[in-house]
């Protein structure tokens, strides 16, 4: 069954519980996409080689009689920054080249726990930093929608992986916009969760107090699915959240039940200037506003003064704690180790080392970060942009006692070309305008396809956000609007991927 | 600088006053690290006592070790601090080998504990109060062995080794505000305060807070003003110096040696000073300004730490007597002279002795039993006395002996025993055979056959020249394999020789 990779993790695990494929078959047949495919689209890093192995051991557990996770079996991509024990983690980075981690990170462990065969890892922008795949040490990864164009960043790999149909899961991480721009721009799904809702125990921190790890996948069932299975508690991470959370996969499904819409209040922020957007992606947006009205939903504007400083103050917190997180990076322990001719010291090692080993965009952010947190800016930069990011918690709760959910275009744009924006890394940086206050207030955040842009025919991503604690809330209004285009479209988004069976495009 | 290059001791002090400031790190005896669960152990070998977070790996992450929060408050309580309602980690950053993150994770603007004072008392009794401006938690760092190179230092080594087994393992940092009027007492005072911590931790059970192998480690900062000036001179920082003793020394040091260069119209350095013990002296370590800048900022792995009242009112009501009026009050009710008790505390031992007692055993004895055999087998294995046994199999023995068990000398190999491991006082007398012989029947044979074979001692005894009896005591306790009470012989003697 050539076609398996097309279907969504929910209608493969279907497919094996009822014996009807086995796991090999499932694993195999994404192992042979991913052969075919992967040359020209760059998602994978690195493929792992035993795969098969676990998917044999799932069918004879099956066989058995063992009960089994729903997702056990179906095999899932892992963003690079996720720490594994048997394969190389490098983040993207050139620092980390071959470097094999003596543990898992949790989100990972409890992929294996699940018994969910690990297909590889994906490429990324070099310590997450960038919108484009196109920072990564290894080279770019392409659009699954378009080879000419970026995947998003920095989590392309996963995004174009599950958009290639490589993958029917991944997992990526979402520090200002990570897991939902690349989702928006492949025309996938894409959650990050409440901070503090997965672990990020394993996770190389970008910005500790930005990162979270979460899902993308194709559908808002299948991402429920998946975060049921990576989220919870865990000891290891002091900013883990002990709560009970609800099944995911059980808020989308009732959410695609119907009914959830009727009487929802949907917030639209009105300071987000859509003016400067791409036609086609407010001409999609406003029609999905103009449909959940229909639904008997109830669209309201709201206030949120402060998101116009969220990027400004985003990229001081980020880069404060990124120059702090990759100094770690010195050749003394682990990675890449450059050592100087001559007699040099342990400096001079050090420096060498970071010299070759990070990227000019890793490079550019330690050195804004050094100077945000060096004595005497401290106060006008770090302290400024925290108290920013109170303001913008604040504008959140303001507005999340009006409404039930925010929403906005995922992204300004669709996905651009290739190269287009590498010179301009302040137009790369404006390119998260819309999901970095979700990260500075630490709330959820979920990406869904909504359409193509008329100019380009790419796909549009709709964010809903909720508030924290609150993610079973997104899956229920995901899967409700999902499955009120779906109806509409006669057909899921991803049926609309234009074929892509590798060689040149 | 040369010896004969500094000032005289109290012509510094005729010119300039000193003052100093302490700052004293507190290695935590937790069972865990600060922040991972590797075991903080000393000894281990290189880099086996070490989890993916005290070796900073990516993705690892740091989880607060709450005995340490404990520990931490109890000392600040026991340093009369307050303890702060709510506080935080900060990272301080800086690049160096032995710091596997390239960050310390640290207390910055929110100590845990903070406003504190402490009583200390000097060898003439006086009590001087220094005052504690905070004590904050923090994670040590790993070891550097340099290799190669004349002086164990990093300059002109050929390579370094890094062990990390030491890093993440958890400290207090207590820091005094400035103390002044301490005068030609300025190291005296750096002594009895470091000394007094050390009884603290100890009495407190939250250190080892043994100085040579760095559970406990002082910096002194010195710096001196001309009498009558307002402004506080330029200060250097001496770091890790590792004894009482080196204490007092590296202070009287650091001021003939300030002295010396203020009177020539040299400036100070503020610079960090490495302590030499071998030649009394200080060189020139790294300097140090007001703006290193270490770019501090909240951990953002770790939550804030807010100790509850009721943990902080429990902690205070466990608090052990204050050291000085513990110490009023062991030495009444011992009846010990001031010679004999200041010996005890100066050699380290009160803890311990205080312990033996409380286990039962008389303070003589308890005082005999550490001070002498014990500190001499430990002299000897080069060792701590306290690593050799317990106060409690200390008390053991003596009890064996004041029963009439064993006796001294027998009591002396039953500690051997001890030290060994071979058992408790009961098994090792019982092993290795040492119970006195009580039995009549055997030593007047005994002393039958001795005094048959010196008669003419016999009849000095019999005489009445009862002194002569010792060398008949000695051959029968030579007999009996020394397991005989010497005493009861010495009665069996004269009665047996008169007979």
């Amino acid at each position: 069954m050539s076609d398996l990779t097309r279907l969504s993790a929910a209608e493969q695990s279907a497919l094996l519980e009822s014996r009807e494929i086995s796991s090999v078959e499932l694993t195999k047949a994404h192992l042979d996409r991913i052969a075919e495919t992967d040359s020209d689209l760059g998602a994978f890093l690195h493929v792992s080689d035993d795969a098969l192995t676990i998917a044999d051991e799932v069918d004879a557990a099956r066989a058995g009689g063992v009960s089994l996770n729903p997702l056990a079996g179906i095999p899932v991509a892992v963003k690079d920054v996720l720490c594994t024990l048997d394969m190389p983690s490098t983040a993207g980075s050139k620092i980390l080249e071959g470097w094999v981690p003596p543990y898992d990170a949790t989100p990972v462990a409890r992929l294996r726990t699940a018994r969910m065969p690990l297909l590889g890892k994906t490429n990324m922008d070099e310590f997450a930093m960038g919108s484009s795949t196109e920072h990564s040490a290894y080279g770019i990864t392409r659009n699954s929608w378009d080879r000419t164009r970026i995947p998003g960043g920095s989590g392309g790999g996963s995004a174009s992986a599950v958009g290639a149909f490589q993958a029917s899961l991944a997992l990526g991480s979402d520090t200002g916009g990570s897991i939902r721009q690349p989702a928006a721009f492949t025309g996938t799904v894409g959650m990050k969760p409440t901070y503090g809702g997965v672990s990020r125990y394993g996770a190389i921190a970008l910005a500790s107090s930005l990162d979270q790890i979460g899902p993308v996948t194709r559908t808002v069932l299948d991402a429920g699915l998946l975060h049921d299975i990576i989220g919870g508690y865990d000891h290891h991470d002091s900013t883990s959240i002990s709560d009970e959370w609800p099944s995911f996969a059980d808020a989308a499904r009732r959410g695609a039940r119907g009914e959830s819409l009727k009487g929802l209040r949907v917030g639209v922020v009105k300071e987000l200037d859509l003016s400067g957007f791409q036609p086609g992606v407010t001409a999609r947006f406003h029609e999905t506003l103009t449909m959940l009205a229909a639904e008997g939903a109830e669209i309201v504007d709201v206030s949120a003064p402060n998101f116009e400083y969220a990027v400004a103050a985003y990229y001081l917190i980020l880069t404060a704690e990124a120059s702090s997180n990759l100094a770690k990076f010195d050749s003394v322990r682990f990675g890449l180790r450059v050592t100087p001719n001559g007699t040099p010291t342990v400096e001079d090692v050090m420096s060498a080392t970071r010299e070759v080993g990070f990227g000019a965009e890793a490079k550019r952010r330690i050195i804004l970060g050094t100077y945000a947190l060096s004595a005497g800016y401290y106060d006008a930069y770090y302290g400024s942009a925290q108290k920013v990011r109170t303001l913008i918690q604040r504008d959140f709760a303001a507005a999340f006692a009006q409404v039930d959910v925010l929403v906005s275009p995922t992204a300004p744009t669709t996905a651009w070309k290739v190269g287009e924006n590498l010179d301009d890394p302040l137009a790369m940086w404006l390119s998260d305008i819309t999901t970095i206050p979700v990260n500075m207030a630490g709330i959820p955040g979920i990406s869904i396809p909504i359409g193509l842009a008329d100019e380009d025919n790419l796909p549009v991503g709709l964010q809903i956000m909720a508030p924290a604690r609150d993610d079973a809330r997104l899956y229920e209004i995901g899967a409700a609007i999902e499955a009120l285009l779906d109806a509409k479209r006669g057909s899921t988004f991803s049926a609309l991927t234009p074929a892509f069976t590798g060689g040149a495009n | 600088m040369a010896k004969d290059a500094l000032m005289d001791f109290d012509k510094a002090l005729e010119k300039f006053e000193p003052v100093i400031g302490l700052e004293v790190h507190v290695e935590l005896s937790t069972k865990s690290k600060m922040f991972s669960s590797a075991s903080n152990v000393f000894g281990a070998d290189p880099n086996t006592a070490v989890t993916p977070v005290c070796l900073g790996l990516p993705g690892s992450l740091p989880v607060v070790n709450k005995d340490a929060v404990r520990y931490s408050i109890s000392l600040g309580l026991a340093l009369g601090c307050e303890i702060a309602e709510t506080c935080r980690f900060a990272r301080k950053n800086y690049f160096y080998p032995d710091l596997a993150k390239n960050y310390q994770i640290s207390q910055f603007d929110e100590p845990i504990a903070f406003e504190g004072s402490l009583e200390v008392e000097l060898d003439n009794g006086d009590i001087v109060t220094i005052p504690i401006e905070r004590a904050h938690m923090e994670e040590d760092a790993g070891k550097l062995t340099h290799v190669g190179g004349a002086t164990g230092r990093i300059q002109g080594a050929e390579y370094s080794l890094v062990d990390y087994n030491r890093a993440g393992v958890p400290l207090v940092e207590i820091v005094t505000k400035p103390i002044y009027g301490t005068e030609g007492r300025a190291g005296e005072v750096a002594r009895a305060y470091v000394s007094t911590i050390r009884d603290i931790v100890r009495g407190l059970g939250i250190s080892e807070a043994r100085m040579e192998r760095g559970n406990l480690r002082c910096d002194a900062n010195v710096s001196l003003r001309p009498r009558g000036d307002e402004k506080l001179g330029t200060r250097t920082e001496t770091k890790n110096v590792n004894s009482l003793r080196s204490i007092e020394r590296a202070i009287r040091y650091e001021i003939q040696r300030q002295a010396a260069l203020l009177d020539k119209g040299t400036a100070i350095i503020q610079e960090t000073r490495h302590w030499h013990e071998d030649t009394g002296t200080t060189s020139p370590g790294r300097p140090k300004s007001d703006a290193d800048d270490y770019r501090y900022f909240p951990e953002p792995d770790l939550l804030p730490i807010r100790p509850s009242r009721e943990l902080v009112e429990e902690l205070r009501a466990a608090l052990p007597e204050p050291p000085a009026a513990q110490r009023r009050r062991l030495k009444a009710e011992w009846g010990f002279s001031d010679l004999d008790f200041k010996s005890i505390v100066n050699a380290g031992l009160l803890v311990e002795v205080r312990e033996t007692v409380e286990a039962g055993a008389n303070p003589q004895s308890a005082r005999k039993w550490w001070m002498g055999e014990l500190s001499r087998t430990a002299n000897e294995m080069n060792v701590e006395p306290s690593s050799l046994v317990t106060p409690t199999q200390v008390a053991e023995l003596q009890s064996a002996v004041d029963a009439g068990t064993i006796n001294d000398k027998l009591a002396r190999e039953a500690l051997a025993g001890l030290i060994a491991n071979e058992g408790t006082v009961a098994e090792i007398i019982e092993k290795r055979g040492l119970t006195v012989v009580s039995d009549d029947g055997a030593l007047i044979a005994a002393i039958d056959a001795a005094l048959a074979s010196q008669p003419d001692v016999l009849e000095k005894i019999a005489s009445g020249k009862v002194e002569a009896a010792g060398a008949i005591i000695g051959a029968v306790m030579k007999a009996m394999g020394g397991k005989a009470d010497a005493a009861r012989v010495r009665e069996l003697v004269i009665e047996r020789a008169s007979a």
